[in-house]
């Protein structure tokens, strides 16, 4: 439904007693600015892909930015870009893979703060729209750290020892390993990428549509009678309660999203022994 | 055949509440033993606190999975 005929209709439940006007899954297809196509496929230009865009200019300008020269002794912004990849560094790579995982933590820096900023456009005021709440961005992120660990993973264990080793776990009596190397096998090249695309984009569609239900509630709710200041405030004030909630989740995600890359790199590099 | 029992309404809703009783008891385990770990050895709280986050999310997919699930299957 298009939340501009909402706010014209002044569907309120006192005056009009109309039902409300529950968000569904339609508030995540957006209105095209722009259509082309090329090579017979269709592109459209929504606030997707406008957001999208200005999030990789945000996050490449600032690092462009923080360690254009730098110097021994840091400014200010190369002082905060220099914090943001050592937590990198210290908290994800160093703690999950090792030392020999530095030479992965400007993809796994770029990862995390790609999905954040991605993230955090569902609070700000204008955007309002979790880039990763679309599935294609998870599944194409998803996408480069499913070639990484499996390329990686062939290329240090060999090609074939790289699926043997994941497929027969040492440490377990032979009889078992009918039962356990399709799991196996099945967790490292399907559940992995599915599991790790589909956590991302679900956390961000379920908090957009907390938040966009209560804040539709509170529209509906709007009217100068008695159920109207109580339903209507109470709403709003649960909004901006989910809003706090939302930015922790959405970090939260972020972090995840970095910290099991890391994981199944490192699980690549270093085979289970 | 006649049907003899049926549920109609949103099953969509039902069936979110069935998929959140799993990880809402995983998720309880995972922090309740991560908090009795972190009593018994205060000093090892960085380590206990990574795993703990990790467990939360990989039990936390499942339920969200099952929240989004009626919207992409259901009409």
């Amino acid at each position: 439904m298009n939340f501009s005929t909402l706010a014209t209709e002044s569907c309120h439940l006192v005056p009009s007693g109309c039902g409300f006007p529950a968000p569904s899954a339609d508030i995540f297809f957006l209105k095209p600015y722009a259509t082309f196509s090329l090579f017979g496929i269709n592109f459209e230009v929504n606030k997707t892909v406008i957001l999208v865009t200005m999030v990789a200019i945000i996050v490449i300008g600032f690092f462009m930015a923080a360690f254009r020269a730098p110097k021994i002794v840091p400014g200010k912004l190369q002082s905060i870009g220099e914090q943001a990849y050592l937590f990198i560094r210290d908290q994800i790579a160093r703690e999950v893979i090792g030392s020999d995982g530095d030479r992965f933590v400007p993809f796994l820096a770029s990862l995390f703060f790609f999905v954040w900023i991605a993230n955090l456009m569902g609070v700000i005021p204008g955007a309002q729209f979790p880039v990763m709440s679309s599935l294609a961005f998870p599944v194409s992120l998803t996408l480069m750290v499913y070639v990484t660990y499996v390329v990686i993973g062939m290329k240090s264990q060999g090609p074939i020892k790289f699926f043997t080793n994941a497929a027969f776990p040492p440490g377990v009596p032979k009889v078992m390993y009918v039962l356990l190397t399709p799991l196996e096998l099945l967790g490292l090249l399907v559940t992995r990428p599915v599991t790790q695309a589909i956590r991302l984009f679900a956390n961000m569609f379920a908090g957009h549509l907390l938040i966009t239900t209560f804040t539709v509630g509170a529209w509906y709710l709007f009217s100068p009678s008695v159920i109207g200041a109580l339903g209507s405030v109470t709403s709003f004030g649960v909004t901006v309660v989910l809003t706090g909630f939302e930015m922790f989740i959405q970090g939260l995600q972020a972090f995840i999203f970095t910290l099991l890359t890391a994981v199944y790199i490192g699980g690549s590099l270093h085979a289970e022994h | 055949m006649s049907i003899l029992a049926e549920v109609t309404g949103s099953l969509g809703s039902i069936g979110y509440g069935l998929a959140a009783i799993g990880p809402g008891i995983g998720i309880g385990i995972i922090f309740g033993q991560g908090v009795q770990a972190i009593a018994r050895q205060p000093e090892a709280y960085g380590v206990i606190r990574q795993n703990m986050i990790l467990g939360f999310a990989l039990a936390e997919a499942l339920a969200l999975i099952g929240f989004v699930v009626p919207f992409v299957f259901g009409k």
